[in-house]
């Protein structure tokens, strides 16, 4: 966690956003990250980001659920109690299906949704900075991190070259922390 | 960028001319409004049911069920009709946003969080049925496969009463994590647009601090391919299983392999029903009628048609393989179920369920709404004498004649009910008042592909020849090539 300086564009379209994001990746400016409204398609290629894995997350998780119901089963009839229904087998597969079924799902969903959780690190009362506040609403932020090497002048410049609508220097936190939305004491220290 | 093109011969999707500003404006701004009058009466009028409800239930626990009027012969009254009933409707929620997601039908994107709330309402009154039919319920933990001092003694894994524990269960769980799932970015965007401290507070709390990155988006997006292709087959099970808690019981009327597939197209029917019941409402009271189109409740009746006619047909299959199988128990439950003393209740079905749906084969009708929501309850109606028929009238004539008895409910078990709508319908105004109840992203998402205003542009497109218009794509694409790298 650190608290950062960034140069924020801010974008009217997705259509715009394209080739600014092109442009960007070009250009050797510390691209914090791009801000959307809605899932964009093709913007993570854009960005050169891979896919993600989250599914083979998913897989695994599954996986899990189905040997914990078959081993639990089997375990409960074949040696803990075994029960005898009208001599039927002890190790009744078919009639363990459903229950395997409901596990493997059971297990591949919370496990994925804790893992979406987790690599997003999002959480009830996680806190991360909003650059601006209609990037839930209608507009395409893309933020670039100003080190050393570059001045606020010349960062501004380069946004407003790729078709900004807005722009504006921010002093924030770049990960996330505990806090509480309605509270904004830390971000206007940071920016009188 | 959307080189998905969708011809203007496709009806739109959203209404209007609209921008992605304005669809924030449309869905979010009834949860920063004060309420209507019609919210408060509406809410209130749940709530006192719902507290009629727990008065009845809490009588019954004190009382215990002799409260009820099921008896030694039919041990299965309403309780469990209701149970079934509920557990049809939580259908609709998960089959819209889970398989039509895989089968690509844009129009879900309209309905699919109203119809999800509702799947996991229905669902929670579903669980009631069961865990209170047990009579003691404060020993209900017993159905559960944990270590205890009993031996420990297990429940019985290869019975459909317990796989219907780990299937509603589950089936609860699965639904709520993909329903809240796409409900966080929409929570971010109530919260960005929150003007007072509360609000803020609150939504900032339920959005998880999301910001909506280009890496976000496309996790959010894997995890919901995946969650719809979970729970497509979980759909599927849990009405299965529920239908097999009768299936696999040597009982004329139940002892049929049909069930599975005739639970799960039946409650598909009610479902989709219960769906067009609350949508016809909501889109009227919240003014959404310009994303919940006439086209969209048209598409869910003409649903509501074929599930209704696959329903039909299973019905016909029975009588047919009652008197094809020569079995006298089987032919004499067939026979007494149309003309015993529950007669009302066979032909109710029949008509609510069977005769009825089919004038939705005339398109006047299923474009219609007021016409589509009294059919929407006409059929939720039949579908609750379904499950009636199915429970009551196999039980209560059976194989010793000296026990043939009749059966009919107490207050109690009326009262029961009552609260179970009282539970839903409190629910539902909650989440009408506090929650995105059309997905927002995802209609924005669609907008440029299927919004009335950006469809017409494809007009002039659609006069193009074949040559012209191949050349677009193709140009479109070197643009993307470029672009990538």
């Amino acid at each position: 966690m650190a608290i950062k300086k960034f140069a924020v564009g801010v974008y009217d379209d997705e259509e715009i956003l394209f080739p600014a994001v092109k442009k960007i990746r070009h250009s050797g400016y510390k691209l914090h990250d791009v801000y959307t409204p809605f899932p964009v398609h093709g913007l993570d290629d854009a960005l050169g980001y891979k896919s993600t894995d989250l599914h083979i997350a998913g897989f695994i998780y599954g996986l899990c659920g189905t040997s914990t119901a078959v081993g639990f089963i089997s375990w409960i009839y074949c040696s803990d109690w075994p029960l005898n229904y009208g001599g039927k087998p002890h190790f009744a597969l078919p009639a363990w299906i459903p229950i395997t079924f409901e596990l493997t799902v059971l297990f591949a969903a919370v496990g994925m949704v804790l893992t979406f959780c987790y690599l997003n690190q999002i959480m009830p009362g996680v806190k991360k900075h909003v650059f601006h506040p209609r990037q839930s609403d209608d507009k395409f932020v893309a933020v670039l991190e100003i080190n050393s090497q570059v001045t606020e002048q010349e960062a501004i410049d380069f946004l407003k070259s790729t078709g900004t609508s807005e722009t504006s220097i921010q002093i924030a936190e770049a990960g996330w922390w505990y806090g509480r939305f309605d509270q904004k004491e830390a971000y206007e220290a940071l920016n009188p | 960028m959307h080189i998905k093109y969708e011809s203007f011969v496709r009806e739109p999707l959203v209404d209007g001319s609209k921008d992605y500003h304005q669809i924030s404006e449309d869905i979010v701004s009834p949860i920063e409004r004060k309420p209507g009058r019609m919210w408060y009466v509406g809410f209130f009028f749940s709530l006192v049911l719902l507290l009629f409800g727990v008065f009845s239930v809490a009588w019954a626990v004190y009382w215990g069920l002799g409260t009820w009027g099921v008896n030694k012969t039919i041990g299965w009254g309403w309780d469990i009709t209701n149970f079934v009933w509920w557990v049809g409707i939580g259908h609709a929620g998960t089959l819209i946003s889970a398989i039509l997601l895989l089968f690509r039908q844009g129009w879900r994107t309209g309905v699919n969080r109203a119809a999800e709330a509702m799947t996991i309402f229905a669902v929670m009154c579903a669980g009631q049925f069961p865990i209170f039919h047990m009579g003691r319920v404060w020993d209900g933990f017993f159905i559960l496969p944990y270590p205890n001092t009993r031996g420990p003694l297990w429940p019985n894994l290869d019975s459909p009463l317990l796989w219907d524990v780990f299937a509603i269960s589950t089936y609860f769980t699965v639904s709520l994590l993909f329903w809240y799932s796409g409900l966080i970015p929409d929570f971010a965007l109530v919260r960005d647009r929150a003007k007072t401290k509360f609000r803020k507070m609150m939504y900032g709390f339920a959005s998880f601090g999301w910001t909506g990155t280009a890496k976000n988006w496309q996790r959010q997006e894997a995890l919901a391919l995946v969650l719809a292709g979970l729970a497509t087959p979980l759909v599927l099970s849990v009405h299965t299983i529920v239908s097999m808690d009768f299936a696999t019981s040597v009982i004329p009327g139940w002892h049929t392999t049909i069930f599975p597939p005739y639970f799960v197209a039946g409650a598909v029917f009610s479902g989709f029903a219960m769906v067009n019941t609350l949508l016809v409402i909501t889109r009227k009271i919240l003014h959404l009628e310009e994303y919940i189109t006439v086209g969209h409740l048209e598409a869910m009746n003409k649903v509501i048609v074929l599930t209704g006619s696959i329903v039909g047909i299973a019905y016909l299959t029975e009588l047919f393989i009652a008197w094809y199988s020569g079995s006298w128990g089987e032919q004499a439950e067939f026979r007494w179920r149309i003309m015993g003393p529950y007669w009302w209740s066979y032909w109710a079905m029949m008509t609510c369920n069977v005769v009825s749906p089919q004038l939705f084969w005339v398109k006047k009708l299923r474009r219609n709404i007021p016409f589509t929501f009294v059919m929407s309850i006409v059929v939720n109606i039949g579908m609750w004498f379904e499950r009636f028929v199915i429970i009551v009238t196999s039980l209560y004539r059976d194989w010793i004649p000296g026990s043939w008895a009749y059966y009919s409910p107490q207050w109690t078990e009326v009262g029961f009910y009552l609260g179970t709508f009282g539970l839903f319908f409190t629910c539902y105004f909650l989440f009408a008042k506090y929650f995105p109840v059309i997905a927002v992203s995802e209609i924005k998402f669609v907008l440029k592909t299927s919004g009335d205003n950006f469809k017409k542009k494809m007009e002039k497109i659609e006069q193009q020849s074949t040559e012209e218009f191949i050349h677009v794509v193709e140009s479109h694409h070197e643009e993307e090539h470029e672009v990538h790298h």
